[in-house]
């Protein structure tokens, strides 16, 4: 990057985007632009993790209660109460209770009686089941012999344990990347370095058509047919379960992880593949031992391009893995994940409930779970590529 | 294409748009919620729909808690739900409109047992269904049947089914944990249809593919397979109301026709073609 020397002509330009030569006005506001817009992207993925993290905020902060043992108020003391107070006791917001009249606070009133009389005959009723403790550790509810971790959030005492769903999550991404990137690798080896120009030519753009398969169908084909076939095979019990829901999975990443893996091995320099040959190599130790570490950064890249899809595939979890929340890691139980809870249960909740808030919050951690590994993927893939370059 | 005619173009796109959604406004009801009522629903819109010209209905399913909460939201004018509304979602309902919502009853509904076609048992009695579950009772060799472990099927949580059930067989208890939850009572059947130690529950509506068990209160009673007879009289353990919720406000004119007409007799012959359980004549309209 040289700069002119000619410091009548050098520009360094708004916010350090530097120039090295005078700048067209219609170029320069194209400029501006295109980095507007660009910052926008970026704000908007910043901004929808503000909304979704603020629908979960008072659950985060510990200040949900859900405690079904509350202190009732009889009907009639309604007009000794302060306005603060029927406030509080009644849950609205400054704005409701200017708009309402005595008649439909006083019908509320009645419901909170009425409420009052379902709480369930249990000792766990009065326990403030948002709280952080009973979302991730195990505790020995009424009916059960032993302290376990349960997600059964529509029930006379909701139950929100987190931990089988995280796991249920973390097992169908462990199968569908043992399953997928090792496939996609090899193929992508085999397409770039050893397959012959008119075989590269349809097996390339035939692999990359898995992508446009809808999940929607994947899920389907698993179910259907997937499902039927692997039990078959192993003689389980659950026809659906984690296994099937990561065979799927891995299908779904398999085009991904060998697109971006293709494109790290051609881009590696013919002189190293030519040298190795040269040096008497054959062509499988040239790609083994020469390309393949020369491409390490791009296909750690695509490895945890991978994880980010998998972890967060909706639809194909949904149909085929069974949705039981159980906590175990075995890989022929049924089990339910994190997306699709999501997908399940949040047209139910009551807006604002706590149901809805600790779904946000599972949201909010698989968007800061991926955040977070596309992130790290990104260091190492920066660390190997000094390596590579001799830089470390 | 030149300038006036990709204006001309434009602009009658957005005309066609604004008299769509201009005309959609008239006469149109809106029913969302419960899965277990929506073939019903589409059917009663259809038929009311070829009788009234004039009227446009609009189905959707979701779940009961769906229709609860588009209720609250003002999203729908009727909730249809296969349980009764909570004290919480008629709080929500009072802060959204001020009343409670109007409740109407629809029709019943027996609750049918599903076990694979091939399974051994016939009956069982409900401490019995209890405790398969609830996943205290784990092997079909314990209720008399083959020495398999039971899977059982249930339905989301989104379910009002799934709530009935499990306030009125397992009397508040959780259901197994590893219950396989299925997003519909169809699929609840075809899973049990392709599992020969399954066993799943579901409206009586869809029941083709597997095969019902007739339920016993108690292990001297006798066995009732559910029919139009015994959800009617109440000999069938396992039977509930299904209904339809509306803004108090919304029920006049056209929705309150409507909601008319459903529970006449003319909306209950509908009824039993579906496979439900029309009202008794005291309870029409």
């Amino acid at each position: 990057m040289t700069s002119n020397t000619n410091p009548m002509r050098r520009s360094v330009g708004w916010l350090g985007l530097k120039r090295g030569h005078q700048a067209h006005p219609v170029e320069w506001l194209a400029e501006k632009a295109i980095f507007l817009i660009s910052l926008s992207a970026i704000l908007m993925v910043f901004l929808i993790f503000v909304f979704v993290a603020r629908e979960a905020w008072p659950v985060l902060r510990g200040q949900a209660n859900s405690s079904l043992v509350r202190p009732v108020i009889p009907v009639e003391q309604m007009d000794q109460l302060s306005p603060q107070k029927l406030q509080d006791y009644l849950g609205l917001t400054p704005k409701q209770y200017a708009l309402m009249d005595q008649e439909t606070m006083k019908s509320l009133m009645e419901v909170k009686i009425e409420a009052s009389k379902e709480v369930p005959d249990d000792k766990d009723a009065r326990l403030n089941t948002v709280s952080w403790r009973y979302l991730a550790r195990p505790y020995q509810w009424t009916g059960y012999d032993h302290p376990v971790s349960i997600w059964q959030p529509v029930s006379p005492v909701p139950k929100f344990n987190i931990i089988p769903l995280i796991i249920g999550s973390l097992k169908a991404t462990l199968v569908a990347l043992v399953f997928g990137v090792p496939l996609a690798l090899g193929a992508a080896v085999y397409v770039s370095q050893l397959a012959a120009p008119r075989y590269r030519e349809w097996l390339k753009p035939g692999i990359e058509l898995l992508a446009g398969i809808p999940s929607v169908v994947l899920g389907f084909f698993a179910l259907i047919v997937l499902a039927s076939f692997f039990q078959g095979l192993f003689g389980y019990q659950s026809r659906l379960n984690a296994f099937v829901a990561g065979i799927a999975l891995g299908l779904a990443i398999i085009p991904v992880v060998f697109s971006i893996a293709e494109d790290a091995l051609t881009s590696v320099p013919r002189s190293y593949t030519q040298a190795a040959l040269a040096l008497g190599a054959s062509r499988w130790q040239a790609a083994w031992q020469v390309v393949l570490p020369a491409a390490l950064p791009g296909v750690f890249a695509a490895a945890v391009l991978g994880f980010g899809r998998a972890v967060g595939e909706t639809m194909v979890v949904l149909m085929a893995s069974g949705n039981a929340s159980i906590v175990s890691w075995s890989l022929w139980d049924s089990t339910r994940t994190v997306t699709a809870t999501i997908a399940a249960e949040l047209a139910e909740t009551v807006f604002g409930g706590n149901h809805y808030r600790i779904l946000f919050l599972i949201g909010t951690l698989l968007f800061v779970v991926t955040f977070l590994s596309n992130w790290a993927g990104d260091v190492i893939v920066h660390r190997l590529k000094k390596r590579l370059e001799g830089k470390i | 294409m030149t300038h006036m005619k990709k204006l001309l173009i434009q602009l009658s796109l957005i005309a066609a748009i604004g008299l769509t959604a201009a005309s959609a406004r008239a006469g149109q009801i809106t029913a969302k919620g419960s899965d277990t009522l929506v073939i019903l629903a589409q059917k009663w819109a259809e038929i009311y729909m070829g009788k009234n010209p004039g009227v446009k209905i609009q189905i959707t399913g979701g779940g009961s808690g769906t229709g609860f909460a588009a209720l609250q939201n003002q999203t729908t004018d009727l909730a249809n739900a296969s349980r009764k509304i909570k004290a919480k979602e008629i709080e929500a309902c009072i802060k959204a409109f001020g009343k409670r919502p109007t409740e109407y009853k629809v029709c019943l509904d027996g609750l049918s047992v599903y076990v694979n076609a091939e399974n051994a048992i016939k009956e069982l009695t409900l401490d019995q269904l209890d405790g398969i579950f609830s996943g205290k009772i784990k092997n079909w060799k314990e209720v008399g049947g083959q020495d398999a472990p039971i899977t059982v099927y249930s339905r989301e949580n989104s379910s009002g089914t799934y709530e009935f059930f499990k306030e009125h067989v397992l009397k508040g208890k959780d259901f197994v944990a590893s219950a396989q939850t299925m997003p519909g009572t169809a699929a609840v059947l075809q899973a049990v249809a392709k599992d020969k130690n399954g066993i799943g529950y579901g409206g009586a509506a869809y029941g083709a593919g597997a095969k019902h068990l007739a339920v016993k209160r108690d292990s001297v009673a006798p066995a009732i397979e559910p029919s139009e007879e015994t959800v009617v009289n109440g000999t069938y353990p396992i039977w509930r109301y299904l209904f339809i919720y509306v803004n108090p406000a919304l029920d006049k004119n056209e929705i309150a026709a409507y909601l008319n007409w459903i529970r006449g007799n003319e909306g209950q012959a509908v009824v039993k073609e579906i496979g439900y359980y029309p009202l008794p004549d005291r309870q029409r309209q």
